[in-house]
Order: structure tokens, then sequence, then C-alpha cells
């Protein structure tokens, strides 16, 4: 593994709003051995790809989203709005927030930042202390009453290492409808850390499309707090990523509450896309219904481990966990592991996993009914990523993310 | 409806299949006219459900010795796409679920594909919804079940009712019913009984695949066939069916046994 010291070295002095966070990072980094497959978390990661992430500069040129991002053929979402975030400039610079929605004062600011982290135990992991060492933008908001849905682009220039960071704080009875947009530019690398902490009673439904590009590198960390009786849906859809890990961590704090994840994979080539997902009730009386789908064809591999956490003082916990894989090649791989923990006695949890190929019969059906064995296995496909595709929010069909996938 | 000087639309001689390493089908001849209507009976595993598919192009089983023709038309190298599109319809004994797959969408590509093959302009979303509408009427269907997924969470019943709605949109040239009539209730296999009855034309051509007289209440056959071990040992008119329900089909089976013997 490359020495992260070089990249360190290579890193601008501490400045800006995040200036402790990006000592603290750093400090962290020279300190923490960079991940090889002798660590649990990263047995499987292809480590070659992730040497690739430290050779890339951090602030190399001014941000070309216009050139790189298909903004000008996607329009906004109708009723929301839309904030670009890049790393050199202010993503709330010329943007009127419309009522609901808050810059974090700076003391609202010292308050949570990082706080949700903790929560997640996200603090010691090493993507996120790449992103604490490098991040120097952030976008902090609060959210208060029903809020206008938001549409965040999360832009990446090619040939850099791209660090964004935001994070939300939800109010008592607050709603957000939240959609991530993360494309990746060519030989690039993206480290994203969100943090949202929703109050008592409050929702916030996200969505994640993240899509990559030849030699592109994701590594997206979602922290989330969740208190008592607040409703967290977060659909997450990744695809085209050389190597791609996806991190959402949750912490129902005093459990009653309710969290819904979904998540698909579509990998293709060579990439390699893993999705890690750890959910923690640490009261009673706690909801949680996931769904992780993958699919992967050619020589390329998807990775799903979740973990659901239900300790002693989370009785009436109430757990669903389903892997559903599909293998569309002979040297493609899926590595699923659902994983329940528990402890408390009174639960009720249940997970599975699934991993096939398109099913005979489904295919014999389709062309029993004049339909091409290209044109079924198009359809079956649709079918099982729409399953999906059809929960994200913000109008998301705007970004034809289906025909994305078909083509692949 | 005979008539000696139709067109024939099936005929298979000496046919032999297998799936695997187990034969299935050991000699089956049958033809079939435009215009007739045909049921095959039998016991279960007597190879009704694997002739229905072998004519339909189930990729799992394999012919080993005979040949099939559709219309004169050697079937053995068509994929199943263009048995389908020809003009060859196999409703399922079970139709298959398909999450996710919007059952309107596939009745739209199943349907466009046949009229493609009859040379027909393509069908765009309204007017195929208009086509569909009537088409409903025939099979008594909530078109609810237009925007559902394929056959996910359909009843028993309704799966059939949908099977018979796409024979209805794919107007075929020979009709092939595996066990149409199992698991619906008495109005049900009524109405499922009548659509087939009204697609059924002087041009097309039917075979009924069933346990069961009752289907034949509702459907007259005008030919009757017995299949056991996979052969076809005894054909007769509709009468047949009625001796089967009253004396089983050991005495058919005794019969041939006897014929073996001499």
């Amino acid at each position: 593994m490359t020495d992260s010291n070089q990249w360190l070295d290579s890193l601008p002095a501490p400045n800006g709003i995040l200036e402790s966070v990006q000592r603290r990072g750093r400090e962290a980094l020279t300190q923490t051995k960079a991940p090889n497959n002798s660590f649990e978390n990263w047995r499987l990661t292809d480590i070659r790809k992730l040497e690739n992430l430290l050779t890339l500069p951090v602030y190399k040129k001014e941000n070309s989203i216009e050139n790189d991002f298909p903004l000008k053929v996607v329009r906004p979402p109708s009723d929301g709005i839309r904030l670009i975030l890049n790393h050199n400039s202010d993503p709330l610079e010329r943007v009127n927030l419309p009522k609901g929605l808050s810059s974090l004062t700076k003391l609202e600011l010292e308050q949570n930042l990082g706080r949700t982290n903790a929560k997640c135990l996200f603090q010691e992991e090493w993507p996120v202390a790449l992103n604490y060492a490098s991040a120097s933008n952030l976008l902090a908001l609060k959210v208060t009453g029903k809020a206008p849905p938001i549409e965040l682009i999360l832009s990446s220039n090619p040939n850099q290492f791209n660090p964004t960071r935001v994070i939300f704080v939800l109010e008592e009875n607050a709603e957000l409808d939240l959609l991530e947009i993360a494309m990746g530019s060519e030989e690039s690398a993206h480290s994203h850390l969100i943090e949202i902490h929703l109050s008592q009673e409050s929702k916030v439904q996200h969505g994640m499309i993240a899509i990559g590009k030849k030699d592109s590198h994701l590594l997206c960390n979602i922290a989330i707090q969740q208190d008592i009786r607040s409703e967290y849906s977060l659909t997450c859809v990744q695809t085209g990523w050389s190597l791609a890990r996806l991190e959402p961590h949750v912490v129902q704090v005093n459990g009653n509450a309710k969290t819904n994840i979904k998540g698909l994979q579509l990998s293709k080539k060579d990439q390699q896309l893993t999705t890690n997902t750890q959910i923690r009730f640490d009261g009673p009386d706690g909801m949680i219904e996931q769904l992780q789908k993958s699919a992967a064809t050619d020589k390329s591999q998807c990775i799903f481990n979740g973990v659901i956490e239900v300790p002693r003082i989370a009785q009436r916990s109430n757990a669903s966990q389903l892997s559903r894989n599909l293998l569309l090649s002979k040297k493609a791989r899926i590595d699923t592991k659902p994983e329940l923990r528990i402890i408390a006695d009174d639960v009720r949890c249940a997970h599975g996993a699934t991993v096939s190929q398109l099913k005979e019969d489904e295919l014999f059906y389709l062309r029993s009914r004049g339909i091409s064995s290209a044109k079924a296995a198009d359809l079956l496909l649709k079918g099982f990523y729409q399953e999906i595709l059809s929960l994200l929010p913000v109008e998301a069909d705007r970004w034809d993310v289906l025909n994305t996938l078909l083509d692949s | 409806m005979i008539n000696k000087d139709s067109k024939l639309i099936l005929e298979i001689t000496d046919l032999h299949a297998r799936i695997e390493d187990q034969a299935i089908l050991q000699g089956v001849n049958l033809r079939i006219k435009a215009g007739e209507i045909h049921a095959i009976m039998g016991r279960n595993g007597s190879g009704k459900s694997t002739l229905s598919k072998i004519i339909a192009g189930h990729p799992a089983y394999t012919v080993t010795s005979g040949e099939i023709k559709y219309k004169g038309e050697n079937l053995m190298n068509m994929e199943p796409e263009n048995r389908s599109r020809v003009g060859i319809f196999l409703g399922f004994q079970y139709p298959v679920e398909i999450p996710g797959v919007s059952n309107l969408e596939f009745l739209r590509v199943a349907t466009n594909a046949r009229r493609q093959e009859l040379g027909e302009e393509e069908l765009d979303t309204f007017d195929f919804e208009d086509l569909v509408q009537k088409r409903l009427e025939l099979v008594q269907m909530d078109p609810a079940f237009l925007n559902r997924s394929v056959n996910e969470g359909f009843s028993g019943g309704e799966k059939k009712r949908n099977e018979i709605l796409q024979m209805a949109l794919l107007e075929p040239s020979l009709s092939i019913l595996d066990e149409t009539d199992s698991g619906l209730d008495i109005d049900a296999l009524r109405i499922v009984a009548a659509g087939i009855n009204q697609l059924a034309k002087p041009n097309t051509a039917t075979l009924l695949i069933t346990h069961y007289q009752r289907l034949l209440n509702e459907i007259t056959p005008d030919f009757v066939h017995v299949m056991a071990s996979g052969r076809i040992l005894r054909t007769g008119g509709s009468e047949l069916a009625l001796d089967l329900e009253k004396d089983g089909y050991e005495w058919v089976e005794k019969i041939n046994k006897d014929k073996e013997k001499v």
C-alpha cells in the first residue's frame, strides 16, 4: 500500500472552516495503518485500486463541473433546489435558501460537526480520516418544518482527489427529501462524508445516485443518527466505478424509530463495488427494513456486508434484512454477508441472501410470447433494478438511471 | 369443427424427447387441422405437459428423434420466440411471476412482436391500451391487473385469465392450453372457457391438456387423445373423455398392454 505520508505532504496547510478537522484527520492518518487485506473490513477489497487514490492530488484546478456533468440536460427538481458542492467554493454562494432551510450557526456547527460520525463509530475509519484530512469546504444546513426537496450535486474533477462534506440537522417534526448525485470523472477519486441528525419525529427520504466513469473511485460514508419516532429512508444506486465503497451507518439512539435501507449495485468489467451497512438499535422498539441488490457481470465483483446490532437494551426490535444478487457471467463474483448480532431476547429479526442467474423459467415465459432472449433478459433486469429505482426521491427519473444500468 | 379439407396446422411424427437423461416422450404422433379442437388427457407424468413445452420450444428438453411440423415447416431449429411470432401459443399450467416487469408493458412488447411478424404496424402505448381494454372484456379481467407486475400476487384464476388475455392479444393459429382449468372455480372456469371458445376460429387450432372432464363440458373437443408413458395410446371423439371420467385411465392402459403382448 502506498504510504499516505507522501499524499499528506502534498496537501496544503490546514485552513478554513474545517482547519481543526483537517489537522485531526492528518494526525489520524499518520498514526493509522493504511487498509490491507488482513483487516476484516477490507478483506475482499482490491488494495491495488486503493493505491491509486493516494496518487491523486487534492487541489489541482478549478472545478469544471459544467463541462463534465450532464447538468445542462437534466433539469433541476421542479419544486426543490439544486445545490452544487465542490471542495473549493461555498455551495451557498449566490443561493437564497428557501423557507425551512438555514445555514448552521457557528455554535450549532460546533455542537453538531462530527457528533453523528462519533455515534456511528466512523471516527476511526480510514476513509473518514482521508475526508477529514482533505475536505476544505462544507455544506451545513438546518431543516425546520417541511423543507423543499434538495438535489445535491457532488462535483468531481478528473485526475484529482475530490473531497466533499455535508451535514444536515433536522429539528423536531422536520421533513426533508434529499437526492445526492455523484458522478465520478475519469481517473478520479471522490471522498464523500455526510452526517444527518434526525431529531424526534423528523423524516428524511434520502437518495443517492453514484455513477462512476473509467478509473474513478468512490469512498462514501453516510452517518445517520435517529432520535425516537424519526423515520429515515435511504435508497442508493451505484455503478460504473473502478472501486466504490458505500458505507451507511445508522444509529437509533433511543430506539423506537424506523429505518428503511434499499441498495442496488451493478458492476461490470473489472469493477469492484462494495456496500457496507451497519445499523444499531440503542433502545427498544426500533424497526429496520433492508433490501440490498447486486448484479455483477464480466469479471467484476459486488460485495455486501450488512450488520444489524440488537443489544440487550433493544427489546421488541423488528429487523428484516434481505440480500438478492444476480450473477450475470461466469467470471463475475458476488460476496454477500447479511449479519444479525442479537443479544436482546424479545425481538423479531429475519435475514436472508440469494445468489442466482436470470431464471430460466422466467426467460422462457417471456420468449414464449415472442420476446427475443436479449429483450427478455433486459426486461428481467429492468424488473430487478426497478424495484429499487422506483424508491429514489426527488423526481429521480430525470436522471434516467435505468437506461444507464441497462446500457451496461 | 372437423373439416376434411382444412389445412394441417400441426403434425407430430414419432416424437421422442428427454430431459437430461430421462426419456419422456417415446413416439408421439399427432395431427391437428385448422378449425379442430383436440384434448389430451392422461395421468400425471404421462408426458402431456412435456409435449406442450416441446412444441413451444422449451430449451430444457432435447428432441432425440421424430419431428414437429407447423403449417408444413419443421420447428426443430426454431427459437421459442420465433415459434410464438409465427402463431404458436402456450398457455402455461403455472404462469410465471416476474417481479418489477409491468404486465401492460409485457403484453405490449409481446403483441408488437407478433404484429411485426404479421407485417402489421407496431402499436404505441395509447393504441395498445385501447386494444387491451377491448380484449379484457373477453376474460372479464379487472384492468387494475395491467398495472401490476406480470402475474405477481395474482390468484390462480387471475393468472389463467391473464394467459387467455395474452392469447386474445396474440391471435395465434395454434393454441396449446396446459391445464388451463387447474386452480379455477366454476365461475372462472366458465369465463375462461367462453374466452377460449370465442377465440377458436375456422382457421385456428386448439390443443387442450387436461385431467378432467369439467373443462370439456364447456369446450367440446373434436378429438380426445389419451396419453401414457410418453405416447398417445388411444384417440376418440368427445365421448372418450366421458368414458375416462367414468372408468379412469386403467382400462386404456390395460388395452395397451394387451396390444403389446399380442
